[in-house]
Formats: structure tokens, sequence, C-alpha cells
């Protein structure tokens, strides 16, 4: 009775509760020590000889190597495709194409806990937004516009929609499979045949991505993977394609659209963006302040689109961002491939520089910072959460796209005000609104400059969705019937209904 | 230099080609012209250009703010004004045709006002309890390098797409068939277009297009008419990711507004 | 009538015109970070924390038309030792059962930690005339119940008269004294989260010590996300106003992964503050069962049949 007897009166509070590590196993990926150019359906060695190491950034350790394709590789990728797309695909039924990409969307969905884990192990994002957001999404993305292959003609009625050709596409480091899918899925549906240079330090899943089409059988050459630096993307941008897409910063988009000034290309650009996501006082706070989590810090902030700059009504802004504080307190930083984890390693040693000199900047120009308690792993690239508050619009980090787990708080007083706020940035990719009011979410919404709008949510994606922005933050769509329009020719020169 | 005409002895008031902009007709801030269609017509300048693109970043929120149904009016009505003219513009471009298929083009443009959302956007059936719906909007203003023929069809098949999305518009001219677009000024501003929606520059065309190309407040740039270096142009337009259109003079087509379109996507829950 | 208890500086009742702190809860997206909270993968020695404080926290239920001092006796003997086979095994909290009861798990628990709470107030509809209700939670008080679960009167809440619903608390809180005093708000008949949140608001107003989300008698009761709610609704109120309010899910928990579930909601809401039975409890009857099965699993790697735990 006496330990009975003890647990009467006042009940002791634990002192912690740790929740045990539990890491996803990477057994389920085979890597390989050394890769080769996916060229014509089969990994071949690069002509270059170059090859370079792709690391985990959560352990700085190698994980393989991968070629670093030189001139003549991608040459010889782009005469793949170009093979491939004269001698066969383009004229191949638009049903067979279909079922292409339908085998290719299955296959991911069987492999999707291999590409999780090489996901993570690769770009350093925590294994639960890899299983939940990227690998559901990348599949989705093949099996959407699997659909639309063979409808082509009613997604653009009298327009006569064909292939354009052989389409150059480079993607980035913070969604690798989930842009890739965003590329090749609407390209296949569309007729063309492609060459993709996936990021320099996330080429991984790409290359694996390279089985999953032998596994699909989808004829060689229809697809190509060529790895390396910004010198293989710049050399795929000059080479004998018929259009460039590409997902990335808008420096280089910038170069892009230069490069190809004049020749007739087509072009379309995903780039930058500095987003504000704008509380008003009566919205529903603490989901709110879950948007606002996962508008800054899903995959360490390493988001195009992220809400970077939080608008706050200026009547809510102490309890808002006292909630904000407390939520960020509870965020586990660490190991990716752990299933706890809600922030992960940052991409690389360069990009925590980066963000690491912002935010020096950040406390130079005399913002307020906040940093949860927070332990980080010795090995690897880390970066606590922050929130920065008393920005003001003409610091750095309210202008420039930080790209890291970096909040720069400013407030505001009136709707105009919000708005005026927040289209003030070169860049227009998307926003946020949290308000209760129906009618004011949609005034809002028709004066943001933002090509995506998430009102009483943020970062959500779906392929019916069309992705893409505004200003500086690049043109053309990716997703849904829009997403279609940047791989398709029509007739030309016509004059309806005159 | 001209002659009294018909010998009546009454000597005309003769008509001085300026520029149009913000609802105005000023000359040349550099007091220059040049020689076209027999004319002396406005050189606008830098400047000009500079006055042009404030007025119509100035007027374009409001002019994309009205309804539709009031954008397809006010088209309409200049349908109506420029038909009003035919006499006048058939002399200018020495072809009624031209000015009829002009007439007729403003028409066939005013009607898509408020079909476009309907036609170029959409709703999206995501994987979650959203609703999610895309709309096009204006990109904002647009440089129109308009073609040099045909002086006026080639202008309006051009400059009514722009219009109809809820854009405003800075216009270089034919520098050789310069005076078509003036009279077309002059129905625009009868026609309750806002002032600033529509400016039109007359003048060298290498000297101005340079300009609009790299304005950083152009959201987008209609090569159709140009001549010369277009890939300077375009690199130039690159500096702030302007959106390039190359259509034709003659084309007529609802996807000639989604050039200057932008598409806005917006997510919101649905819940109780 | 009676008097509002006197309230701390700052707390104002919901029924001012203070619309913001009342505040709104998005569905889509209070459903949302529930379902991510649930897929916290919690193993080993953190889930045996888990299991061990779920059974601490246990509200060990039942109530039916059908029970006896008999089915309650034995009841209160599984409450006091869940496991007859494993001594580290905790009592559970208290158990919960109708004020005919009282007496006879009143006289099994003595000289126990373990707690008898009642329900009252014309439980489970709440449908009679205040006077009754109040009457009914002094008495059970005077039976010796030691903690009071009564419904807020849902019909005069649905029919906006707020007013009506918080004097009734206050009346009943006045009755009960001493004992604890728990308010069911009956969630699945409030309709949104709105709702569920200004319930609770309204009743941690008008005193209650804990706020609890359900009779038991209904099939919609403590979901994930409407816990979620009521959780975020009692740390509005403690970081407004410093006063710790308790909070009971019940009806609808059947399974230890829910109660670990539930654990980490309240873990990651309102911190280790709440980890404890003075402030958390789980309303169930036939989820101590399956916490104790999944105990024995993780102490000894073994699955587990239910024939080796007693049916009371």
């Amino acid at each position: 009775m006496s330990e009975l007897e003890q647990r009467g009166g006042r009940a002791p509070i634990p002192s912690a509760w740790d929740y045990a590590s539990a890491p996803e196993s990477r057994e389920i990926v085979e890597l390989r020590e050394r890769y080769g150019l996916f060229v014509g359906g089969e990994f071949v060695e690069p002509r270059s000889g170059e090859y370079y190491a792709t690391l985990d950034p959560a352990q700085e350790e190698p994980l393989a190597e991968v070629p670093q394709a030189g001139g003549e590789d991608i040459r010889l990728a782009v005469e793949s495709a170009r093979d491939a797309y004269e001698n066969g695909w383009s004229a191949a039924p638009a049903a067979e194409r279909a079922k292409y990409l339908f085998r290719i969307a299955r296959i991911l969905q069987e492999r999707s806990r291999e590409f999780a884990v090489l996901e993570s192990l690769n770009g350093g994002k925590p294994i639960r937004e890899s299983r939940d957001v990227d690998l559901p999404l990348a599949a989705a993305h093949f099996f959407y516009y699997a659909g639309w292959a063979d409808k082509l003609e009613y997604a653009f009625p009298n327009r006569r929609p064909r292939p354009l050709g052989v389409a150059g596409q480079i993607i980035p480091w913070n969604f690798p499979l989930l842009m890739l899918a965003w590329k090749i899925a609407p390209a296949l549906a569309g007729g063309n045949t492609v060459v993709l240079k996936p990021a320099e330090t996330t080429p991984l899943t790409a290359l694996h991505f390279g089985d999953v089409l032998r596994q699909a059988e989808l004829p060689p050459g229809v697809v190509n993977i060529v790895t390396g630096d910004g010198r293989a993307g710049a050399a795929l941008v000059k080479s004998d394609v018929e259009k460039i897409a590409f997902t990335g910063s808008t420096e280089v988009g910038k170069a892009i659209q230069r490069e190809l000034a004049g020749t007739g290309k087509k072009l379309t650009l995903e780039l930058g963006g500095k987003a504000a996501n704008i509380i008003f006082d009566d919205a529903a706070l603490d989901q709110a302040v879950e948007g606002i989590v996962n508008g800054i810090y899903f995959n360490q902030g390493h988001v195009c689109c992220a809400g970077s700059r939080l608008l706050v009504q200026e009547s809510i802004y102490e309890p808002l961002i006292e909630k904000l504080k407390r939520r960020l307190t509870t965020l586990r930083v660490g190991d990716p491939l752990d299933k706890n984890t809600d922030v992960g390693a940052i991409n690389s040693r360069q990009q925590l520089d980066k963000i690491e000199e912002l935010v020096a900047a950040g406390r130079d120009e005399g913002a307020e910072i906040y940093q949860p308690p927070c332990r980080l792993p010795e090995k690897g690239y880390w970066f606590v959460p922050t929130v920065f508050t008393n920005v003001a619009q003409s610091y750095r980090i309210a202008q420039e796209e930080i790209f890291g787990p970096v909040l720069s708080v400013l407030t505001f007083r009136t709707p105009d005000e919000a708005v005026e706020k927040a289209n003030n940035t070169p860049y227009g990719l998307s926003a946020g609104v949290w308000t209760e009011k129906g009618s004011r979410i949609l005034w809002m919404a028709e004066r943001l400059e933002a090509g995506v709008i998430w009102a009483n949510t943020y970062n959500r994606f779906d392929p019916a969705s069309p992705f893409g922005g505004y200003k500086e933050s690049g043109f053309g769509r990716e997703g849904g019937r829009h997403g279609l329009e940047p791989y398709l020719d029509f007739e030309g020169a016509e004059t309806f209904g005159g | 230099m001209a002659e009294p005409r018909g010998g009546t002895g009454r000597l005309p008031v003769k008509k001085t080609y300026k520029l149009y902009i913000g609802g105005e007709f000023p000359r040349s801030e550099s007091g220059r012209t040049y020689e076209a269609e027999e004319q002396n017509v406005a050189r606008a300048s830098r400047k000009d250009v500079r006055d042009a693109v404030r007025a119509a970043a100035a007027a374009q929120p409001k002019w994309a703010g009205m309804t539709a149904y009031n954008r397809a009016q006010i088209l309409y009505r200049v349908a109506e004004m420029l038909e009003a003219r035919t006499p006048e513009f058939a002399r200018l471009t020495g072809d009624e045709a031209e000015v009829n298929a002009a007439v007729d083009r403003f028409v066939w443009y005013a009607g898509w006002a408020d079909k476009l959302a309907q036609v170029l956007g959409a709703s999206n059936p995501v994987a979650g309890p959203y609703f999610n719906f895309t709309v096009p909007e204006p990109t904002g203003v647009v440089g129109v390098l308009a073609p040099e023929e045909p002086p006026l069809l080639g202008l309006v098949s051009r400059l009514a797409p722009v219009l109809v999305g809820g854009n405003a518009a800075v216009v270089a001219a034919s520098e050789s068939h310069p005076l078509a677009a003036i009279e077309l000024a002059e129905v625009l501003a009868t026609s309750d277009v806002p002032a600033g929606v529509v400016n039109l520059l007359t003048g060298r065309r290498d000297e101005l297009a340079p300009v609009l190309a790299s304005h950083m407040d152009v959201n987008a740039l209609d090569v159709t008419g140009a001549n010369g270096d277009v890939a300077e142009l375009e690199r130039l337009a690159a500096e702030n990711v302007k959106r390039i259109v190359k259509g034709s003079a003659e084309d007529q087509s609802p996807w000639e507004v989604a050039g200057f379109l932008e598409l806005k996507t917006v997510w919101h829950p649905m819940g109780v | 009538m009676a008097q509002a208890p006197a309230l701390p500086t700052g707390f104002e009742l919901p029924l001012e015109p203070r619309l913001p702190r009342i505040g709104a809860v998005d569905q889509v997206a209070v459903e949302a970070r529930a379902t991510d909270l649930s897929k916290r993968s919690i193993k080993r020695e953190a889930k045996l924390f888990a299991l061990d404080l779920a059974v601490r926290m246990m509200d060990l239920t039942t109530l039916e038309g059908a029970d006896t001092p008999g089915k309650v006796a034995a009841l209160a003997s599984k409450a006091i030792r869940p496991d007859p086979s494993d001594s580290s095994v905790p009592s559970v909290a208290a158990v919960c059962i109708y004020p005919n009861l009282v007496q006879a798990a009143k006289e099994r628990v003595a000289g126990t930690g373990v707690k008898v709470a009642s329900v009252a107030t014309a439980f489970p509809s709440g449908q009679s005339p205040t006077d009754i209700k109040v009457e009914e939670a002094r008495r059970v008080v005077e039976l010796g119940a030691d903690e009071v679960d009564m419904v807020i009167d849902r019909g005069a809440f649905l029919a906006g008269r707020y007013a009506k619903v918080y004097d009734e608390i206050v009346q009943v809180k006045e009755a009960a004294h001493p004992s604890h005093l728990k308010v069911i708000l009956e969630v699945g008949e409030l309709g949104t989260y709105d709702n569920v949140r200004r319930a609770s608001l309204l009743a941690i107003a008008a005193g209650a010590d804990f706020i609890k989300t359900s009779t038991g008698k209904l099939s919609s009761s403590a979901t994930l996300p409407v816990t979620l709610v009521m959780l975020e609704a009692i740390r509005d109120v403690f970081e407004e106003t410093g006063r710790r309010v308790g909070m009971k899910p019940a009806g609808g928990i059947r399974n230890a992964k829910q109660s670990v579930q539930t654990l980490v909601l309240v873990h990651e809401t309102l911190g280790l503050d709440w980890l404890t039975p003075d402030l958390f409890r789980f309303g169930a009857s036939s989820l101590l069962n399956d916490v104790l099965m999944q105990i024995r699993k993780e102490k000894t790697g073994r699955y587990q049949s239910p024939d080796y735990f007693t049916l009371d």
C-alpha cells in the first residue's frame, strides 16, 4: 500500500519526455559507389572523365561519386533525346505515352520508401516530409499528366497542340525528385523528350529514377539525366534544344533568359520568392501559427514559395509572436532520417554560409533575433529555426531570399498597408492570408501580386494546381492544365472569328 | 508648305502631331520632331518613355479593377469612335478595308473581357479539403513595339489584346507610318479609356525600344513589331524577367490575350 | 443567483465582445495538425513512459443503467491494482460512475489514492431544471465523490443562451465545493470546432477545474483534433491568466496507441506541466486493458492475448 499512498496527493510532474529515436532504416537504399550519366537508357561513363562526391549533409560524408558532365556529354544526351524524339516517341500513340507515365507513377509508389530515404540522405530533409510530401506528390504528378497525354486536344480546343521537341530541364536541390516530376511528367505527356540536369548537391534520386525508367521500359533516350554543377546546366542551356525549363534562383534565371534572347527557344522560369504571410487579427491564431511554421520551417526553409516575411496586424502582434515562439520550442531539429524530426539538415555548406551571412546582417541591421533552445548535432550542416522581430522593410532580411529557416516579422495596421508591404518586392511567387472574413480573403487575393495565394493555409501543392510566379519570380506554370502549355507548340498564326 | 485647298482661299488649321501620354497630348520633352508621311511628328525621348511608363503604371490598377463588363463597354466605345472617323483613317492608311478590320477587331476583343477567366482560368480538383481556382490577371504595364505595317490594323491587333486583359500599354508607334497611331490616340481620348491606360509614342524605334525593354517597371514586352536587334531587346528585358510576346500583326485570338496575363491560383480550405 | 467566481486579472468572459480573444478554429488546419502530431513515432522507453502515465491518468469508467455495487466494486479493485501480476503498474487516477454507485465505490477505494468521480447534472443529456442539477451535484459530494463530472446544457448553448450555460456551471461549482469539477462539453453535439472552443472558454470562465470532451454516449467524441482545440483553449487561458485548467478526453479512446497520440498532443501543446493526473485524465473503460497489454508487450517483447487480462 505504501506505494499507492505515495501516489496520493499531488502527482509528480515528469522532468522530461524524450521521444526515443525512431530512425528510418537506410538498408532499403542500395547505393552504388559510382554512378554514370543516364543517357540513351543506359548508365554511361562521362566523356569528361570527371566525377565528384555527393554528400549526406547531415553527416558531411560522401555517399557516392557522380559524373560531372562535360560539353560533349551534354551534346550526346541531347542527341540521344533527339533520336528518341524523331524515331518513335513524338509519333507514338498518345495513349501509349500515357501508359508509360502510369507505369512510372506506379513504380514510384512501390519504391516510395526507398526514394524517400534516399531523398533525405542526399538532401537533408526530414523523412517525415520526403515520405509524406515529396514522394506522394511526385507519384501523383506522373498520374495527373499521364491522364492528359491522350487528351491534349481537349485541353487546348481549336489549337492543334503538338510537341516542341527536346526539352532541357534544370532543377534545384530543395525538392529533387518532386521537381523532376514537375518537369518530366508534362514534357512527356506533351510528346517531348527530355534532358534533365538535377542539382549539383542532390543528384541521387534523379539517378535512381533512371532505374525506374528502365523498369518502366521507357524507350531509350526519351529521358536522359546528366549530373554536374552549373557548368553542365550552362551547356544544356546553350545546347540544341527547343525548350528550356528552369527552377532555381532569380539570378541564374535572368542569365538563362539573356542567353536564350533572340533564339526563339521556349522558356519557363520558376525563380525565387520572398513571400508575405499575412495574419489578420481575426485569424484562427493557433492554426495561423501552424501555417507560419509550415510556411518557413518546412524543408528547412529551402522553399522558393516559403512564407519568409510574416506580416502581422499590430493588434494581434504580441499574442501571436508569443505563440509562435512557444511553438518553435517544440520543433525537433536533427537527424533527417528520424521520423520525429521536424527540421533537418541544411542542404550544403554553401547554403549554410549564405544563411549565416544574412542572419548576421539581420543582427547588424538591428533586428531582434529569437532562436529556441536547441541541441544541434556536432557534424553536418544545421541551422536553428530563427525568428527576427522588429524588422524594417528596408533590411536585407526583409528583401533578400534567405532560403533557410529564418523568418522576418513585420507589422501592418490596415489591409491596404498589408497589400502595399506584401507587394513591395521584385518577387511575386506566393503569399499567405489568414483571416476568418471571407470577403477580405477575396479582396486580398485579388490585390496580392503573386502566382499562388494560400488563404488560411500555406505550402500546399497538388498536381492539378498551377504553380508559378509573377514579376521576377518567373513565368510559365507547372501543374494543372496550364502546366502543359509550356511543352506544346500550336498551329501558327491564326485568326479566330474573323 | 501645304497649299490652301480647293482654291477657296481659306488656309486650313494644320494639326500638330504630338505624343499621347497620361491622357494628354504633349510634345516630346526633347522638343525634337522627325519627318514621316510628309508630316513633322514628335520624336519621343527616353524621358518621354519614362513619363509614359509612369502614367501607365499609375493608371493600370484602376483599369484592371474595373469590372470586365465596363472594360468591354469602353473598348466597344473605342470601336464606335474609330468607325466614326473611318474617312480620316482611310485617308491616312489609304485602305478603308483596313479601317473596317480594325473596328471589327476592337469589337471582337471587347467581347472577350468578361469571358477570359472562363476560358483561360480553371477550378482545380486538388486531393484535399480545399477549394482551388486559377484566374487570369493582367501582367501590368506592357511595352508594345507596334508593327510598321499595316499602320492601323497592326497597332490595333497588338493593342486590343493588351487592353482587354486589364493591362496598360506604352506603345512605340510605327516609325514610318505614325499618323494612324496619333489619330488613334484621339479616338482613345474620346472613348472613356482612362488617362494613362494607353500611351502612344512616336519617334525613332531604335531610340525607344531599348528604353522600354530595359525599363524595370514594364512587365511585358511585345516584340511583334520589333525591327533590328530583337535579341538585344530580349537581353535587356531579362533584367526584370519581362514576359516576351511575339505574335503577328494579323492575329486575332484569345491566346494573344493570354500572353499578357498572369495566372493566379488561390487555395482555401473547406471546413465548418 | 450565484456570483461568478473572482477571475484573475486580465481574463475576460467570452461573452465580452472581444472576438479576437475568443477566436476561431479552422477545421482543415486543426485536423491537419492533429494528424501530423499523431505520426510521432513513440518507441521503447518513451512508449513505456507514456503507457505508465496513461494508467495513472485514467478515470476508469462505467456508466451503464445496469451498473450494480458488485460491478463497481470489481471495477474499483481493477482501478487500485490494474495488473495483479505486475506490481510496478500503478493505480489509475479514479473510478467514474453514476451517483447511486458512489458509496459502493468509495468503500472499495478507501485508503488508496484512487479517487471517486461521479457524473451529475442529469447526465448525459443535462435536460433538467437547473435547481435539480445543482442539487444532484451537492448530493454526490455529500455521498463522498471527490470529483464531479457535470454536463453543460447543450440545448441552451446551441440556442445561443450562453449566460444560462455559464450560470449553471457557476452554481454547480459552488454546490460541488470542495470537489473538483469537470465540465463535459459533449463536443459531438456542438457541431463545430468554433463551438468547442467557445464552450471550453465559457466553462473555464465559469470555474471548471477540468474540461472534458464527452459523455461517452455519442459515437463522435474525443478525437485528436477536438482534444487539440480544447488544449489550445486551456493554453490560451494559462498564458493570459496563469490559471491551470485540466483536460479530460473521454469516449472513443479504446487503444493504447490513441492514448499515446493524445499524450503527444498534450506534451507538444501544453508541455510537461500537464503530464500529470492533476491536470490530465483519460475517461475510458476498455482502454485500460489495451494499455496493460502494451506495457507487458514492451516488457516481454511478446505480443499479448486479451485472455491474460481481467475483464471487470
